[in-house]
């Protein structure tokens, strides 16, 4: 199982490498850090700033897109409206870019959490977080992702991310998570 | 272990007002007796323990005293995820009176005549009782006790304003038990409504407190009292620690029965009052229990894929109704306690859950969304067509059924507010009884008269009562932690 998963890591590293080695390097070269904002300039005869060495490729580039922040994969949460389970539209695009990607990583599977605001009760919300976590498979599976590999839980009202009581924190609150296992 | 002590009730025969000599006793040796015959076990090393220390330690003396339980808990404590323990859960809930109705008995409760100190200040349960039922309007009868063979003017008592006077004695026993003696009088008649003697063992002098308070509240109302009843409910103290407590009716004598890191929920007592069922979420996912209260033992009893939740006994605790995700959206089954004889009672596209059988078994009542919002339905306990029950508002839910089959009990959510609505089922007349505006699962006393449920006052969870005419209100609250998912048991036999 380990050496399962340290293998579709690695690929996973490879492919976000093999990604990165495609996008382009800024034209320009990065400032030295010696002409960083915060500095003061030595004088008016200091040069303007100019190239020193070739840029290396930064680490970030051989992030995990999962969890690189500028990738739409890393939104993991999907959200509703009071007493609803129809996905925002605004959140479509999240949900179909897991789609996406799990069709491409046939071995990766995922848990889906349902959660609710603090509203009501808590056997129709233990419902309804349900519901909502199965409406997020539902669209996952139109995608081409077999329910089998795509597990869905209700955590109800029972674990509000956000401890509030206004309607921000019951909105955040409202909520599928896409957890990666 | 001993033996579970039958409590002997005998009329007395004041000289007076003479009363028919024969003696007589309640039902012996049933199960509800031996649990508070456990629970008074551990109680001798507990009573009136206040501090948590000396509570810890009769805990453990009380859990190495029952080996089965103790085996249990051991094997929960190896498991990890949860502690099973029947010891005192230290806090007790006080209470506070927001509405009384608008008729009340006037009666004075004088204090008890004792030969020895007692642990309980007897008449103090007993008034606070009937304070709390909203039904009484407690007279002052000054601090001297009266005795119970005392020959009391009632034409002053009357004068006072108490229509009745109850009093009574505490006498030691040659055997070391104690006699607890009582008397009403109704002062507007000038005459003894009710007297009867319990005989304690020292341990059980609330409970036999919370008994005369029941002969009080039933010789002047009509009605069955409760106040010897127990409640179970769910105490979240931090984010991973969660516990299920028993109390009796008035919140006092808390004891755990269980306690998890993770949430339990939709607790329900069985018909015979020896077990509770409820929801657990200890293995990170929403499976039912069924545990035993008398020997600390538990089993899961639906544990399908998705989650399992929303038990309800049928009412001769042979069935179990629950709900399953496991053939997609929430279904209402039915099964038998063991978990076999899995039947199926609805098929539809929405959310079924939250069901309630009816007090005569033939129908269930639940929540569904089929009709876009969640609504109350009804349908045979066999499953089949359903009837909405529910009209006015967008938002009902959490049904419950009076013990007389005729009031529906349910939460609805109008203007953004959450409250107890009850609706007579025949005249389909409904009406708000709450004040207060996050309230969920309400729950029946076992005489019909009071429901208690859960709500939220200044961001804590707490339980409230309200009277089911809508009359009275109450607040109980504890020191600390949020306490939800009230469930109150059936009368003691």
């Amino acid at each position: 199982m380990n050496t399962l998963r340290v293998t579709i890591l690695a690929a996973v590293f490879a492919l976000a490498a093999a990604g990165c080695s495609s996008t382009k390097l800024e034209e320009k070269p990065a400032p030295a850090p010696e002409a960083a904002p915060a500095a003061p300039a030595p004088g008016p005869a200091a040069p303007a700033a100019e190239p020193v060495a070739p840029v290396q490729a930064p680490p970030a580039a051989r992030i995990d897109p999962l969890n690189d922040p500028n990738n739409i994969l890393s939104h993991r949460s999907v959200y509703f409206d009071f007493d609803r389970s129809a996905i925002h539209d605004s959140d479509i695009p999240v949900v179909e870019a897991h789609g996406r990607y799990l069709v491409d990583h046939a071995a990766r599977t995922v848990r889906i959490e349902g959660n609710c605001d603090e509203r009501g009760g808590r056997e129709y919300n233990l419902a309804l977080g349900q519901r909502r976590a199965d409406s997020v498979r539902e669209h996952l599976k139109i995608l081409g992702v077999g329910t089998g590999r795509v597990e869905t839980i209700s955590l109800g009202k029972e674990k509000p991310r956000n401890p509030g009581h206004d309607e921000a924190a019951w909105a955040e609150n409202r909520r599928a998570d896409i957890i990666y296992k | 272990m001993m033996p579970p002590e039958p409590l002997q009730v005998r009329a007395y025969n004041p000289p007076p007002m003479p009363l028919p000599a024969a003696e007589r006793e309640l039902p012996r040796s049933n199960r509800v007796l031996a649990i508070f015959s456990r629970f008074a076990a551990l109680r001798a090393f507990s009573l009136h323990v206040r501090d948590a220390a000396r509570g810890c330690v009769a805990v453990c003396q009380g859990v190495i005293v029952h080996a089965a339980v103790f085996r249990t808990m051991l094997a929960a404590v190896l498991a990890g995820a949860l502690v099973l323990e029947c010891g005192p859960a230290g806090a007790q809930m006080t209470i506070q009176i927001t509405g009384v109705g608008s008729q009340q008995f006037p009666i004075a409760v004088a204090n008890f005549h004792t030969d020895s100190p007692l642990s309980v200040d007897l008449a103090a349960v007993i008034r606070a009782d009937l304070t709390r039922s909203g039904l009484f309007r407690i007279v002052d009868a000054g601090t001297e006790p009266i005795d119970e063979m005392a020959r009391v003017n009632l034409g002053d008592w009357k004068s006072r304003g108490a229509d009745s006077l109850a009093v009574g004695s505490a006498v030691r026993l040659a055997d070391g038990r104690i006699e607890i003696r009582y008397r009403l009088y109704d002062s507007v008649k000038g005459a003894q409504a009710d007297g009867v003697a319990f005989i304690s063992s020292g341990t059980d002098l609330r409970r036999i407190a919370h008994k005369v308070a029941d002969r009080i509240y039933e010789t002047l109302t009509g009605y069955k009292g409760v106040f010897a009843t127990r409640i179970a409910y769910v105490v979240q103290y931090s984010p991973n620690h969660y516990e299920l407590q028993v109390a009796d009716a008035d919140g006092a004598n808390a004891q755990t029965a269980l306690k998890s890191r993770e949430f339990i929920i939709s607790p329900t007592w069985s018909p015979d009052g020896t077990s509770l069922a409820y929801v657990s979420f200890e293995t990170r996912r929403a499976f039912v229990y069924v545990h035993d209260l008398t020997t600390g033992a538990r089993r899961v009893v639906a544990n399908f894929p998705g989650s399992n939740s929303g038990p309800a006994f049928a009412p001769d605790g042979k069935r179990l109704a629950v709900v399953l995700t496991r053939d997609g959206n929430s279904e209402i089954y039915s099964m038998n306690l063991d978990g076999s004889n899995l039947r199926r009672l609805t098929n539809d596209p929405s959310i079924d859950t939250e069901p309630a059988y009816s007090p005569d078994g033939a129908f269930i009542y639940f929540t569904s969304d089929r009709s876009g919002g969640p609504q109350i339905y009804r349908m045979s306990a066999s499953g089949g067509e359903a009837q909405r029950i529910t009209f006015n508002g967008d938002y009902n839910i959490s049904p419950r059924i009076s013990p007389d089959g005729k009031t529906l009990a349910y939460v609805s959510r109008r203007s953004d507010l959450f409250q107890i609505e009850v609706l007579d089922l025949a005249s389909a007349q409904e009406l708000t009884i709450t004040d207060t505006v996050r309230d969920e699962s309400p729950t029946f006393a076992p005489n019909g008269r009071l429901i208690l449920y859960a709500t939220e006052v200044g961001g804590r969870g707490i339980l409230a009562l309200a009277a089911t005419d809508g009359r009275a209100r109450a607040r109980l609250s504890g020191p600390n932690g949020d306490v939800r998912e009230p469930t109150w048991g059936p009368f003691s036999k």
